[in-house]
C-alpha cells in the first residue's frame, strides 16, 4: 500500500508544477498589478535561495556571496541596459556572475567551513568599496539610473529564470553530479577517495549557482530605475538566503524555496509599515529555527506527519 | 617627510589600532575559545555606545562612570546568552564543524534582533557628544584629548586581560579550553562556565570599545555591523584565537588604515578588505596562528 501511495505521489508533482506553470504564465493578463509586483518579489527571492541552496545544500559550505553575484547583475544592468536589448543584458549578467564565481570558486573553495563563510562575506564588502571609489574618483557619479522596463516583462522574466533554476536544481539533484556533491558535504575526504573529483565539483557547482543570481540581479535593476554601490551590493542580499532556506530546511528540494515564499510574503507586507519589527521578526525566527528546527520547516513538517501516521496505526490496534 | 607629517600618520593609526585591538579581543575570545564567530558582536559596540551617550546626555553621567556600568551589564547578557543559546546548539551539534556553522547563523540571528530593539529604542538618527575634546600638541601635530585617552583606555585594558589570562587560574581554564574543550572538561574544568565566561567577557569588551567609541565617533543604532567586520578582519589577521595576535593585529590595521588614508582616503576600507581576502587565501592561520 506504501508503494502505492509513493506512485501516486510521482505522478502528483508533475501535475500539479504544469498546472503551477500555467497559472503563473497567464497570470498578468487577469492578476492586478501589485499581485504581478508581489509575485515578482516573492520570485526573486525564491531565485536567490534556491540557487544558493544547490551549493551550500549538499555541500554544507556556507556562502555569503550571493550579494556579490547579485550585485554584478545590477551593474551589468546599468553599464549595459542603454544599449544592448534585454535578453542580451540578463545572459550577459548570468554569464558574468559564472566566469566570477568560476575565479572566486576556484581561488577559495579549498578554505574549509567558516573560513570560506568570511571570505565571501569580505569579497562582497570589497566589491562595494572598491566599486564605490572607482566611481566616484572615474565617473564622477556615485550612483546610475537603469533603464525602465515595465512590470510584466520583469515578471516574466523573473519566472523564466524562476522556471530555469528549478529545473536545473531538480536535474543536478537526481544526477550523479548531486550525488557526488552530496558525498561531499557528508564526508569531503572520503568523497576524494572514492574518486570524486572535488575542488572542480565545488567549483563548478558555485559557478551555476551564481549564474541564477547574476540574472535575478539584472532584472531587478530595472525595476529599481537608480542603483549605487550600497544598494546593489547590500550584504542583506547575501544574508537572507541563507536564512530563508535554513527556515524553510536546507537538506529537502523545497525547503529553500518553502522559506523563501513565506519570508518574502512577510516582507512585502511588514517592511514598509514595521520595518524593524519585521527584522526583529526575522531575527527571532532564524534564531528559533537554528536551535529547534534544524531541519526547518519541512522537516517540522515530516515529523508532525510521522506523529499523525504513527497514532493512526495506533487507533487501528495493532 | 617632516617628523610632524610622520606623527601625524602614525599617532591617528594608533590611536584607531588601540580601539581596534580592543574591539578584536572580545571576538577573539569568543571565536579562539567558544568558538563562535559572533557577527553579532558590533551589536554590543553599539548598545555599550547608545548608553553611555543616553547616560551622559540624559543623566550628565561621566562616560567612565557609564563604562564600570555598562561593561559588567553586557558581561551579564553575553554569559547568559551563552548559556541559554549556545549552550543548547553546542549539545545539540553532532560534531565542532557543525557548532560553528550553526553558532554563526544563530549570531545572525542575535544580530538581527539586538539591532531592530535598538531601531526601536533609540531610533536611526546619528548622535553624538563632546567630552574630554581639548586639543593637545603631541611634538607639533595636534590630537583631541579623548582619543589619546581612549588609547590609553585600550592598552590598559588589553594589558590586564593579557595579564588576567596568562596568570589566574581562571585564565589558564581558558586556555586549556582554547586547546581543547573536550580534554579541558576532563581534566576537572567546568567547560560550560569558561565559555559562557568568554562569551561574556567578549561582550563586556565589546561595550567597553563602544563606550570608548562615543566619546570620539558620531554613533547610531546601525554603527554595529562595521565594527564586526573590522573586528572579523583584525582577528583573522592576528590569528584566529591569539589574544595577542589581535593586540598586535589591530594596530597594524590601524597604521595601514591611515597610511592609506593619507594617499587615498576613498581607498582606506578598500584596503582593509583587500588584506582580509588575500590573507585569507595565502595565510589563514593569520600572523600568530598555529
Amino acid at each position: 500500500m506504501d508503494i502505492a501511495r509513493l506512485d501516486l505521489r510521482k505522478m502528483w508533482t508533475p501535475a500539479l508544477l504544469l498546472i503551477a506553470l500555467a497559472l503563473f504564465a497567464t497570470l498578468p493578463l487577469y492578476a492586478s498589478r501589485y499581485l504581478v509586483i508581489l509575485l515578482t518579489s516573492i520570485a526573486m527571492y525564491v531565485v536567490l535561495t534556491g540557487s544558493w541552496a544547490i551549493f551550500s545544500g549538499p555541500t554544507g559550505y556556507i556562502s555569503l556571496a550571493p550579494a556579490a553575484f547579485f550585485g554584478l547583475g545590477i551593474y551589468t544592468s546599468a553599464v549595459l541596459g542603454r544599449t544592448s536589448p534585454l535578453p542580451a543584458v540578463i545572459l550577459v549578467a548570468g554569464l558574468a556572475s559564472f566566469l566570477v564565481a568560476l575565479f572566486v570558486g576556484a581561488l577559495t573553495l579549498r578554505l574549509k567551513g567558516i573560513y570560506f563563510a568570511m571570505f565571501t562575506f569580505g569579497l562582497v564588502e570589497l566589491i562595494k568599496y572598491f566599486l564605490l571609489w572607482y566611481e566616484v574618483e572615474f565617473t564622477g557619479t556615485r550612483g546610475r539610473f537603469v533603464v525602465v522596463v515595465d512590470n510584466t516583462t520583469i515578471y516574466y522574466v523573473m519566472f523564466i529564470i524562476l522556471a530555469t533554476l528549478l529545473l536545473t536544481a531538480y536535474l543536478i539533484r537526481r544526477s550523479r553530479f548531486g550525488m557526488a556533491l552530496q558525498s561531499i558535504g557528508e564526508c569531503e575526504e572520503a568523497a576524494a577517495h572514492i574518486g570524486v573529483n572535488v575542488n572542480l565539483l565545488k567549483t563548478v557547482t558555485f559557478a551555476i549557482s551564481a549564474i541564477f543570481i547574476g540574472m535575478a540581479g539584472a532584472i531587478m535593476a530595472t525595476r529599481w530605475t537608480y542603483v549605487d554601490p550600497y544598494i546593489a551590493f547590500n550584504p542583506l542580499f547575501s544574508f537572507m538566503p541563507v536564512l530563508m532556506a535554513i527556515f524553510g530546511g536546507i537538506g529537502r528540494f523545497g525547503g529553500p524555496i518553502l522559506g523563501a515564499v513565506v519570508f518574502a510574503y512577510l516582507e512585502e507586507t511588514l517592511i514598509t509599515r514595521f520595518p524593524y519589527y519585521y527584522m526583529l521578526l526575522f531575527g527571532i525566527v532564524l534564531i528559533i529555527a537554528v536551535v529547534y528546527l534544524p531541519n526547518g520547516l519541512v522537516g517540522l513538517a515530516q515529523i508532525l506527519q510521522k506523529r499523525i501516521s504513527e497514532r493512526r496505526h495506533a487507533h487501528t490496534g495493532r | 617627510m617632516t617628523t610632524v607629517r610622520i606623527l601625524e600618520i602614525v599617532i591617528p593609526g594608533l590611536l584607531l589600532g588601540g580601539l581596534y585591538a580592543l574591539i578584536a579581543m572580545g571576538l577573539s575570545l569568543q571565536y579562539g575559545v567558544a568558538r563562535i564567530l559572533n557577527f553579532s558582536h558590533g551589536e554590543f559596540i553599539m548598545l555599550g555606545a547608545l548608553t553611555t551617550w543616553t547616560l551622559f546626555t540624559a543623566l550628565g553621567v561621566n562616560p567612565f562612570l557609564a563604562l564600570a556600568m555598562c561593561g559588567p551589564a553586557a558581561f551579564v547578557i553575553g554569559f547568559f546568552i551563552h548559556r541559554t543559546l549556545y549552550k543548547r546548539l553546542l549539545i545539540s551539534s553532532p560534531s565542532p564543524a557543525v557548532f560553528e556553522s550553526s553558532s554563526m547563523l544563530a549570531s545572525f540571528g542575535l544580530m538581527f534582533v539586538i539591532q531592530n530593539i535598538a531601531l526601536l529604542a533609540w531610533g536611526p538618527e546619528i548622535r553624538g557628544y563632546s567630552y574630554l575634546s581639548i586639543p593637545v600638541n603631541l611634538g607639533g601635530a595636534l590630537f583631541g584629548a579623548n582619543r589619546l585617552v581612549t588609547l590609553g583606555v585600550a592598552i590598559v585594558i588589553g594589558m590586564t586581560f593579557y595579564l588576567f589570562i596568562s596568570l589566574t587560574r581562571t585564565g589558564k581554564a581558558i586556555r586549556a579550553a582554547a586547546q581543547d574543550p573536550a580534554a579541558a572538561g576532563l581534566m576537572g574544568v567546568n567547560i560550560n562556565s569558561v565559555l559562557a565566561l568568554c562569551f561574556g567577557l567578549g561582550a563586556g569588551l565589546a561595550s567597553v570599545a563602544g563606550m570608548l567609541i562615543s566619546m570620539c565617533y558620531p554613533v547610531h543604532a546601525v554603527m554595529g555591523r562595521e565594527y564586526t567586520i573590522i573586528a572579523i578582519i583584525v582577528v583573522v589577521l592576528g590569528g584566529l584565537g591569539s589574544i595577542p595576535g589581535s593586540f598586535i593585529g589591530g594596530f597594524l590595521l590601524g597604521l595601514i588604515g591611515s597610511i592609506v588614508t593619507q594617499i587615498e582616503p576613498g581607498l582606506a576600507l578598500v584596503a582593509y578588505y583587500a588584506i582580509f581576502v588575500l590573507l585569507l587565501l595565502i595565510k589563514p592561520t593569520g600572523l600568530m596562528g598555529k
